[in-house]
């Protein structure tokens, strides 16, 4: 490649980006998908009977509150697929759970879909994602 | 044991035979994700985080909590639990570094 | 009542355009959805109120509160929610403790903490045991040093702002009162001349992000006006307590200047100046921002 002045300022500019990123970066979507698929056992995921509630745009990305429901689930695991780790957390729920849903704070790298999937009481899956939009910049960011 | 370490929860003090309750926790931790660098040093700082989360009733499980490092300083739950009797919830946290954090509260129900 | 133009030069102008969302006009603001803050569904708070009249050109004062997301404003109306309490529960502990050569904790002398209602709402004011213009931070280290005979903590570390909250918390709902008599009035001068000098290479004051631009964004991020009545904060951002000069530090930085320090007479000034513009406005700390 002929250096260019155009040519260097990618250069630069890649070199840059790298630079902000730690080792390892990020999660790519077929991440994601290898770790669900590690909580499902590679089962089919279907849709319905689980509702997650997000922000829809998060003031920061270091504590965004989250909230799952599954009537009937015994477990509910979270996926970030734009994270350094998919794996957010997993709710175990025992005999003396009042309801399958928990709400907790999560940290999100960036704007990204968030993804519940939960497994019921007859070992089949259902999933739920949404979107979340994580602001950066400004003094607050 | 982590520095500063504080578990908080919330529980109400009665209840009625078969309600459902609402139980908050919120444990002072840094959750060091293993993914920051220290600022002096520029090394990067050991991953410790609590790992797990469980609360019991009266030795039975209500939840079983496995964490990542994606949840956030000070880790908070929510959750509902059934309080058929009076007793006693118990709950635990698993720090990386082998620490155990416990709690207890007691219910009452009429 | 239209906001008073200061810029000063096309330049300023030019640089203020640049840093204020684009299509904005430079004269803009924008008044904040007002809501009612009731802390655990008993504690009503004053978020909005008249200002003090000659102290600033604000036409009405909002708590900081009303600037963020519905998210973030709950966390702060619960106090199981808001993380800052986790931080007010340490200083109970160190309340109690004893320290240094003396064999006192805080309790010794002051009892409760509840002793302390009101204090937050008055200060900074004039100490009459130090003979100078003191701020909470003071007062503490005062204490420290000069009664039980223990280390000062540094002026915004974690113990110093955690007491900062737990003597805070013990006047949230009492309308902050922040007198400038003749013994102040000096250093209430040079802290509102410093709200309105700009400073470092973006040359901006305080007075043009939160006086002429409160309610509209800076960049990604929603300007207030920069009231001080809910410091400490809790911010999502670095998950601790935040005291108001680490705030300061962190503003004068962001204009790219070189900061005063924490502690500084400079900020010590700034934050007397600063808490008399929110005066009328209800102490609303330990709050919690992004």
């Amino acid at each position: 490649m002929e250096l260019t002045r155009r040519n260097a300022l990618m250069i630069g500019a890649g070199a840059f980006a790298a630079t902000l990123l730690p080792a390892g970066a990020f999660a790519s979507p077929e991440d994601t998908e290898k770790a669900i698929a590690e909580f499902t056992g590679g089962a089919e995921v279907g849709e319905g009977g689980i509702d997650l509630t997000t922000p829809e745009i998060a003031e920061n990305g270091n504590t965004v509150p989250i909230s799952v429901d599954a009537p009937g689930a015994v477990a509910i695991a979270v996926f970030a697929n734009g994270n350094p780790e998919p794996k957010v957390c997993v709710f175990n729920f025992g005999p003396m759970a009042g309801s399958q849903s928990a709400s907790t704070r999560i940290r999100l790298a960036g704007t990204q879909d968030v993804v519940a999937v939960a497994k019921m009481a007859d070992g089949s899956f259902v999933k739920a994602s949404n979107t979340v939009k994580v602001t950066i910049g400004g003094c607050g960011g | 044991m982590a520095k500063g370490v504080k578990p908080r929860v919330k529980v109400p003090k009665k209840a009625a035979a078969g309600d459902v309750i609402t139980i908050k926790t919120l444990i002072s931790h840094k959750m060091e994700s293993g993914r920051r660098k220290d600022k002096k040093t520029g090394e990067l700082i050991p991953r410790n985080i609590i790992n797990r989360f469980t609360c019991d009733f009266n030795g039975q499980n209500v939840i079983d909590v496995d964490l990542g490092t994606a949840i956030s300083t000070n880790p908070y739950f929510e959750f509902e639990a059934k309080v058929p009797e009076t007793g006693e919830f118990k709950f635990t946290w698993y720090d990386d570094d082998g620490s155990v954090y416990e709690t207890a509260k007691k219910i009452t129900v009429s | 009542m239209k906001k008073r133009v200061t810029l000063k030069g096309a330049a300023a102008a030019a640089m203020a355009t640049a840093v204020f969302a684009a299509g904005t006009s430079v004269l803009a603001e924008q008044d904040p959805t007002v809501k009612e803050m009731v802390v655990n569904g008993e504690e009503v708070m004053t978020v909005v109120a008249d200002p003090q009249p000659g102290v600033s050109e604000l036409d009405k004062l909002y708590d900081g509160w009303l600037f963020r997301s519905e998210e973030t404003q709950a966390l702060q109306m619960d106090d199981f929610e808001n993380p800052g309490m986790i931080f007010v529960e340490q200083a109970e502990e160190m309340w109690n403790t004893v320290e240094g050569s003396e064999g006192k904790s805080c309790a010794s002398c002051h009892g409760d903490p509840s002793s302390m209602k009101g204090v937050r709402a008055t200060y900074p004011k004039m100490s009459p045991s130090l003979g100078k213009l003191a701020t909470i931070e003071m007062e503490v280290n005062n204490c420290r040093e000069n009664r039980m005979g223990a280390e000062p903590w540094k002026y915004t570390g974690g113990k110093m702002t955690a007491m900062n909250a737990l003597i805070t918390l013990q006047s949230r709902g009492m309308p902050v009162d922040v007198k400038v008599d003749d013994a102040v009035r000096a250093n209430w001068e040079h802290g509102k001349e410093l709200y309105y000098a700009r400073t470092g290479q973006l040359e901006l004051s305080c007075a043009n992000c939160h006086e002429q631009h409160y309610g509209e964004r800076i960049r990604a991020d929603m300007l207030s006006q920069g009231q001080i009545n809910g410091f400490p904060a809790y911010r999502l951002k670095n998950g601790k307590l935040n005291s108001v000069h680490a705030r300061f530090k962190g503003c004068v930085r962001d204009t790219r200047a070189e900061t005063y320090k924490p502690g500084s007479q400079a900020f010590i000034d700034l934050e007397l100046y600063v808490a008399t513009r929110g005066n009328g406005l209800s102490v609303t700390g330990p709050s919690v921002r992004n």
